[in-house]
């Protein structure tokens, strides 16, 4: 079955306004209290079992997080958010130390289950272990690190990513075992001082995923992480912290859902991707926290940090971005390019729906000489929403022959919706060449008649127009997640119509 | 009991009647031409028997093999039958043509209960239909008509004829915008289409089209009205005489 008709199908049986990520998993869970202090901070890092610089570095992003104030120059408009309403910190209450998959909490397990998310160590495209001896190149294997609230609940894969000598693991163990790689590459990305959300997720985080890729290493597999937030009134603070080494690659991929609530429940990660001379990442982002329902109430608030850093000569850092959830998305993945030839990348599908409010977009930042960037970028608004693309493209002083290309393409679906494109070109180097285009459309009646002329529902013409629309960027994802990514497409923009 | 049946059919576009009483009968097996000058209510029939919205009937019925054509949303027509071939088709970039082929008529077939075509049999059927019609494949995998020619447009509106097998085509100034090859390489396929349980209709302003696909039936429109049938013959008399004496009997 083609993809576009599988996504029909799937839109077909599923009801206008039904999120289908949107259940509730009840399981014993442990809290810190609601509110923020330094008695939470180290209550949080003493949870984890944090060396004492850990515990440092977070009091002294929380002292720091004392004295900010939250932005403002964002195109989304929502109640002020009380900081001290929310929890911390929530965790799965633990039965006994858990040592393999059969010891987890066989609800969680459900969960991901329930989500399509193999948590057994099985070959991904057959669902079926490879035979002894068998090394099927076409079938691939991802490795998962779940994320369940605020700790990291399973890491598949681990043993056979050793012995290529990468670390995946989650965070918290990282700062355990490899103290040496978090202290010198956490926060060298995003300082704790960069922002408001990202100081205070310095403050509390958690939990998320830790990657290292030892020099010349091709991961042997795609990483990946889901994200799920379980708990009534709690934030998510997750942090990941990415890290290729000389001439390695590594692709890794980003999964988020959240049950169905009427509060809105705040989402504030920190990611940072530190590429050394020649080495590779790609990371997408398949986004889908609940958005709300069809009035706008409830739905998650998503303030994301996301920076790579192209430190060495030659790297190149690729995001990829899917963007379909969360009432309000304030997300930038950016670049900077500081070694000489090396490459930025951004493609991102951001749909907005219902009463939802996108303001995402980019940053490349050329310091080096030679640098390169490409931004490719796909707003669709239905509903009431309003979706925003912001970019900044610059080139420093230094940055001799700096070239940028960009493309914004927007497309309105109904006529209560808003698209806007703010795009800032600075250019301090006299030899830098910036591209930048930009379009937005109405989705076109005649098209659509066309389609259904030949058979297709309404919402089929819809979905298959989009899918066109944004296949330059669904190319960029790795094929499993890009058959998902066209699904949700498709459900995202139900009832969008008529 | 006739394919289809347009009654006294009145349609008015924003409080305008286009057309005023229209009345046609096509039987399976028919071909018959529609011709008249602009703005005669040509291109709005077409549309209305397909249901592009946009569109008022204040007075009239479709019937379709009996069925109320009105009733039908434009999706539902299209699985019963009714095929038109855009005067301009549409460009839906991103979708590779032979992705479009198959959903719409995996669309179709599900709609009518059938199964829907293995891959081995639709890429066949594919194969042999755009060969007829000197649709080079490459052609398929590009976005449904992005970049296509006049001709070549034209040429995937036929394609889509021939795959989804409707029992009536209606062309809409499918001369419009080709050159006299591209014209004949269209006119060939639809002719081969042509079969004792497909009927098809013709609109046209000019004769020429007609020396290519020639029909059972003329008729012609003025003013929202068919004022004239006959057979063949009278669309070379119109030719030589032109539109504009039907203008007072409208």
């Amino acid at each position: 079955m083609p993809a576009v008709q599988e996504t029909v199908e799937r839109v077909k049986r599923i009801d206008v306004d039904q999120y289908r990520y949107g259940f509730e998993t009840l399981i014993d869970s442990e809290k810190a209290p609601k509110g923020l202090s330094e008695e939470i901070v180290k209550f949080i890092s003493q949870k984890k079992n944090e060396p004492a610089w850990m515990l440092q570095w977070r009091l002294e992003a929380y002292r720091r997080w004392l004295t900010m104030t939250e932005p403002t120059w964002a195109r989304v408009n929502y109640p002020k958010i009380d900081f001290q309403d929310i929890h911390y910190y929530a965790a799965p209450k633990p039965k006994k130390t858990v040592t393999s998959l059969d010891e987890i909490d066989p609800e969680i397990l459900k969960t991901y289950e329930k989500l399509g998310i193999p948590l057994r160590e099985v070959a991904m495209l057959e669902g079926i272990e490879p035979k002894v001896g068998e090394d099927d190149p076409a079938r691939r294997k991802i490795a998962v690190d779940a994320v369940f609230d605020s700790v990291s609940v399973a890491t598949t894969f681990k043993a056979e990513l050793k012995k290529a000598g990468v670390i995946f693991m989650p965070i918290s163990e990282a700062i355990r075992e490899h103290p040496e790689l978090v202290q010198k590459y956490l926060g060298s990305v995003v300082p704790t001082s960069d922002n408001f959300y990202a100081t205070l997720n310095s403050a509390v985080f958690s939990d998320g995923s830790f990657v290292y890729v030892p020099p010349g290493v091709r991961c042997p597999m795609e990483l990946s992480t889901y994200f799920r937030i379980n708990e009534r009134n709690t934030g998510q603070f997750e942090r990941t912290l990415i890290i290729a080494d000389k001439g390695s690659y590594v692709s890794y991929l980003e999964g988020c859902t959240a049950p169905q609530r009427d509060e809105n429940q705040l989402h504030a990660a920190v990611v940072e991707l530190v590429a050394l001379d020649d080495a590779e990442i790609k990371y997408s982002t398949v986004q889908n926290w609940y958005p709300g329902n069809s009035e706008g109430k409830g739905g998650i608030y998503n303030f994301v940090t996301k920076r790579g850093d192209c430190r060495g000569a030659n790297s190149k850092i690729s995001w990829t971005q899917v963007e379909t959830g969360s009432a309000i998305t304030w997300k930038y993945p950016s670049c900077i390019l500081r070694g000489d030839n090396s490459r930025g990348e951004f493609y991102s599908i951001a749909i907005s729906n219902g009463f939802q409010q996108v303001d995402s977009g980019t940053k490349m930042i050329h310091l080096g000489k030679n640098t390169s960037s490409r931004i490719i970028s796909k707003g669709i608004a239905a509903g009431k929403s309003q979706n925003t693309y912001r970019g900044l493209v610059t080139a420093h002083r230094k940055a001799t022959g700096a070239r940028n290309f960009t493309a914004c393409d927007s497309l309105l679906i109904g006529d209560k919706c808003g698209a806007h494109t703010v795009p800032y070109i600075e250019a301090k180097n006299s030899s830098a060449t910036f591209e930048h285009e930009a379009t937005t459309s109405k989705i076109s009646e005649d098209v659509l008649f066309y389609c259904i002329q030949r058979g297709l529902s309404q919402e089929e013409a819809v979905g298959l127009v989009v899918n066109g629309f944004v296949k330059d960027v669904l190319q960029q994802l790795p094929m499993e997640f890009a058959v998902e990514a066209q699904k949700l497409i498709s459900i995202s923009l139900e009832g969008s119509v008529g | 009991m006739a394919l289809l049946e347009v009654k006294d059919l009145k349609v008015r576009v924003e409080e305008r009647e286009i057309l005023h009483g229209l009345t046609l009968t096509v039987n399976e097996g028919e071909v018959h031409a529609i011709m008249g000058p602009n703005g005669s209510g040509k291109s709005t029939l077409s549309h209305v028997i397909a249901g592009k919205p946009g569109y008022e009937v204040t007075d009239g019925q479709i019937l379709f093999r009996g069925e109320d054509l009105l009733e039908m949303d434009p999706d539902e027509r299209a699985a019963k039958g009714v095929f038109l071939a855009f005067q301009y088709p549409v460009e839906i970039p991103g979708v590779a043509t032979m992705n479009f082929l198959r959903t719409a008529l995996n669309a179709q077939r599900k709609a009518r209960g059938e199964g829907e075509y293995s891959t081995p049999d639709f890429l066949k059927k594919v194969r042999e239909v755009s060969k007829s019609l000197n649709i080079p494949q490459d052609m398929l995998k590009r976005g449904v008509n992005v970049g296509f020619s006049g001709g070549e447009k034209k040429r995937n509106e036929v394609l889509q004829m021939a795959l989804f097998e409707p029992s009536l085509c209606i062309l809409d100034e499918m001369d419009s915008g080709l050159d006299i090859d591209a014209l004949r390489i269209a006119a060939d396929g639809v002719n081969a289409l042509r079969s004792p349980g497909r009927a098809m209709i013709v609109i046209t302003h000019y004769q020429r089209l007609l020396n290519y696909i020639v029909p059972d039936f003329v008729h012609v429109m003025s003013k929202g009205r068919v004022v004239k049938s006959g057979d063949k013959e009278l669309a070379l008399e119109l030719e030589a005489s032109g539109y504009a004496q039907f203008e007072d009997a409208a």
